[in-house]
């Protein structure tokens, strides 16, 4: 466990790749299948399922520090990060034996999950006494399921890759779906014979690139090497049809069951050894896509009733095939692979499974007039692909391109502040933002990024300076700064008290230039709603 | 708030004691400043007279204008302003640095100025002094803040050099100018390799020297001349050097901050420094409430920092307190001071 956490505070103390995928590949050539498992486990995003409640650890930290709730609740508004906070406030303890990470989670860690409060009390100050801090706040971070430490699944299979020689794409292959922690998955992660087939198992998506808008994309060379579809603005999507089943897998590598019957009953109708690449849209099967507002009342249902099924139709748009007939073709041409997929799609014709439309033109200034009517379509803008290029791993430069429409702009006046987590804990970096309506100031979005460390600071010297008042760890200061917040789309909602929610709120740059009476007004925002 | 006047009383230019017509410490020009120690925070420009300790006057003398009046005070000794007693006592914070206590019709307050306890290679140790009235620095008044022993701290420096040095890089170690870099210094391993210093840090270590602390020996970086091997070298600059031109002469470096604000991850990563070395001048939670036991006063003042946690702490805990100010200082103030001290130099 003190490899692990050495491991852990290597990471986090660097943000360079390179010593990133280093450290790891020195702590897999020292670890046992085992361990090596569980560590793939964590540092690919995946937690434990909840051990312990964190109201109850929150008691116990203060109990044992000596302090009031108040003022270890404080303590964590100043850390922004519980595991930490336990970390910092509870006085050391000491190591006496190091047991390995598979001994911490499996024969520690997990049980803590099915005792009872007053054992699990003992269990949690009996780790806490034999941790130091350092080795507390990795222990925390898996109790707490809060483990991230700035490495991507991709450079987990990087690491993998170079500590074992297999290619990363096998690994990242052999890596999609669920990965069961244990020495035997591991040992077949990295068999270099073997290479086990389970129905289930997606391949790793391909990603785009964004064009910059100021630029265009005249730098990605000729416009005839390109093909152009419409960027959806859905949920992508991996339909698999193998062995006589259907799999549907989410970008986050999530299994969506149930969730889309419409598409998962379409996928029927493909044969078997299939794998298409897409989009999950609400759309009138006859074409017309629908905003993402509407998509959006189906996210997260487990179950979808039969009302919405009819008011929420879905389809699957799909752009790519990497399996046909069995056969992996990721390594073909984009244009022989999109043939194959109309040809298979057409032969099915199903509603609720179709092509995405190529869009003609074949050349920029054709397909800058084109995007222009990417609002009115629901869509955001133009993907472009290269012809000639194979079925990536990740996000491969040069081959997938997202040429977005310019955001919606607005300035707004900052008036609530709190503090951030992570990189950011400490600071005020967490903004509401309003606009003016008969003379009253109205919330109508938050917004976490856009500033650079020295504007966030500023900012933060400005709430220190000028809270007028405070709810719990949300500040409220006098209406003075002005910022144009940039913004995808927006919907009518009852939930927020200006009646509307905006896609991705973020902070385009600072207008020292305005002042706060110069801001926009809701109506300027209601403006923009699109017709219903 | 408990009046203290005309003993003590907060004010716009900071502490007053009308009874002696002199600040404590005053944020402007003023005609009399007691000052607790040279950092410039504290010690400003522009007054006419100033008392500050003796074992500090070469590093105070360093920052002030000559036409000032100065009067330099052993610690312990005391001396009558107006009828109140002014005397200083050690607070360990760095060279010079004092409590001031004040004693007027039977009423005593003291204030600390910065402070820590324990040993420090290159300052005399705080000591304990009993008052009515104490104004407390709480800059890390928070319980997450519990300083690892200097020791152990001194000894992952030292390794850190000694691995840097096995890697061919040179260490860049950053430290507020005046202060911080010299009791940094006098616990490097001085058998690991040569050790540079940045012209602001280099200037406090000759104003050290005068005042007779030993110190390791040091090259100031800018009288470097002809070609230099920096790897295996150790390097103290100030923290406003960090990405500046200044450092491209040493090729490849392994950067590390050492402060109190390094013990939170969030400070470390923005530093987006190689390491960060739990270091601090200032009181940690539990030393603060120490300090509160050992002077034992009827009231606390706390000022700079997390004003009222400490004071609502305090009060919970059978003292009166009350938030002196509540704007506070941060992180990164004292590089203010670090960069003042450059451009002064």
């Amino acid at each position: 466990m003190i490899r692990f956490a050495e491991l852990y505070n290597e990471l986090d103390s660097t943000t360079k790749t390179n010593e990133k995928i280093a450290s790891m590949v020195r702590y897999f050539a020292g670890a046992d299948h085992s361990d090596a498992a569980w560590a793939t486990y964590f540092l690919s995003g995946n937690k434990l399922r909840r051990l312990v409640p964190t109201s109850l650890l929150r008691v116990w930290a203060a109990e044992q520090a000596e302090i009031p709730q108040w003022l270890f609740e404080e303590s964590y508004q100043a850390v922004g990060d519980l595991a930490e906070t336990f970390s910092l406030v509870v006085p050391p303890g000491t190591t006496t034996t190091d047991e390995s990470l598979t001994h911490w989670v499996e024969h520690r860690l997990m049980p803590l999950r099915s005792m009872s409060d007053v054992e699990q009390h003992a269990a949690v100050l009996q780790i806490w006494n034999e941790t130091p801090a350092r080795l507390r706040l990795v222990v925390m971070k898996l109790v707490t399921g809060s483990f991230r430490v700035g490495v991507s699944k991709r450079l987990v299979t990087r690491a993998i890759a170079g500590h074992t020689g297999i290619p990363a794409d096998v690994i990242s292959h052999r890596l999609m779906g669920d990965f069961d922690p244990s020495a035997e998955s591991f040992a077949s992660l990295i068999d270099p014979e073997i290479q086990d087939t389970v129905p289930s198992k997606p391949y790793p998506f391909c990603l785009a690139h964004p064009i910059d808008n100021e630029k265009g994309p005249e730098v990605l060379g000729e416009a005839s090497d390109y093909l152009a579809e419409w960027k959806w603005d859905g949920i992508r999507g991996q339909v698999i049809r193998r062995s006589g089943q259907t799999f549907l897998w989410s970008r986050g590598e999530e299994l969506m069951e149930n969730r889309w019957p419409e598409i998962e009953s379409a996928a029927e109708s493909l044969p078997d050894g299939t794998v298409i690449d897409g989009e999950i849209l609400a759309a009138i099967p006859a074409g017309t896509v629908l905003p993402f507002a509407q998509l959006q009342r189906r996210i997260g249902r487990k179950k979808v009733g039969k009302k919405l099924l009819t008011e929420v139709p879905v389809v699957f748009h799909a752009f790519d095939v990497m399996e046909h007939h069995g056969e992996d073709v990721r390594a073909l041409r984009l244009v022989d692979r999109r043939a194959r997929l109309d040809e298979l799609l057409c032969s099915i014709d199903h509603p609720h499974l179709k092509a995405t439309e190529l869009i003609d033109g074949e050349s920029w200034d054709a397909w800058a007039d084109i995007r222009t009517t990417s609002r009115q379509r629901n869509a955001e803008g133009l993907m472009l692909k290269r012809k000639d290029a194979p079925y990536d791993v990740g996000r491969v430069r040069g081959t997938w391109w997202k040429w977005k429409v310019a955001p919606y702009t607005i300035d707004a006046v900052l008036i609530y502040a709190q503090k951030g987590h992570g990189r950011r804990s400490g600071l005020f970096t967490d903004y509401t933002f309003a606009l003016w309506d008969d003379g009253q100031l109205v919330p109508f979005a938050k917004a976490y990024s856009g500033l650079n460390d020295q504007e966030i600071r500023k900012v933060d010297q400005f709430v220190r300076k000028n809270t007028n008042d405070s709810f719990g760890p949300v500040r409220s200061v006098t209406p003075t700064l002005v910022m144009e917040l940039a913004f995808e789309g927006l919907q009518r909602s009852g939930r927020h008290k200006s009646g509307v929610a905006t896609r991705f709120p973020r902070i385009v740059r600072w207008r020292h230039d305005k002042r706060p009476q110069d801001a926009n007004a809701l109506a300027d925002l209601l403006e923009l709603l699109p017709e219903d | 708030m408990v009046s203290f006047e005309p003993l003590l009383r907060p004010t716009s230019s900071g502490l007053y004691c009308d009874a002696g017509d002199f600040y404590v410490d005053p944020t402007r020009p003023v005609d009399r400043a007691v000052v607790t120690h040279a950092h410039s925070d504290h010690a400003r420009w522009g007054c006419r007279r100033y008392l500050s300790a003796a074992p500090g006057e070469h590093l105070l003398r360093m920052r002030m204008n000559d036409d000032a009046e100065f009067q330099f005070l052993p610690y312990g000794e005391s001396i009558s302003i107006g009828g109140v007693r002014v005397s200083l006592h050690p607070a360990g914070h760095m060279l010079g640095s004092a409590q001031v206590r004040l004693e007027h019709r039977g009423k005593i307050a003291v204030v600390t100025g910065d402070y820590k306890l324990g040993r420090d290679l290159t300052c005399q140790s705080w000591e304990p002094v009993r008052c009515h009235l104490l104004v407390t620095e709480t800059t890390f008044g928070l319980p997450i803040y519990r300083w690892p022993s200097p020791e152990s701290v001194r000894e992952e420096i030292n390794a850190w050099w000694r691995r840097c040095r096995d890697e061919g890089k040179c260490c860049v170690l950053y430290g507020y100018a005046v202060g911080k870099s010299q009791s940094l210094l006098a616990g490097l391993d001085t058998t690991l390799g040569k050790i540079f210093t940045h012209g602001a840090v280099e200037k406090g270590v000759q104003a050290y020297r005068r005042s007779g602390v030993e110190l390791p020996e040091t090259h100031y970086v800018g009288a470097v001349e002809g070609k230099q091997d920096w790897s295996g070298a150790m390097v103290i600059a100030v923290p406003s050097a960090h990405g500046s031109a200044w450092m491209k002469r040493f090729g490849r470096v392994s950067t590390a901050m050492a402060s109190g604000w390094m013990a939170v991850r969030g400070s470390r990563r923005r530093r987006a420094m190689d390491r960060g070395f739990v270091v601090s001048d200032h009181v940690d939670w539990q030393s603060l409430l120490v300090a509160v036991d050992q002077c034992d006063p009827e009231t606390v003042w706390a000022t700079h920092g997390y004003t009222a946690a400490v004071a609502r702490y305090l009060n919970e805990n059978g003292r009166n307190a009350d938030e002196l100010d509540s704007g506070g200082r941060r992180e990164g103030d004292e590089d203010a001071t670090a960069d003042a001290a450059e451009s002064a130099s």
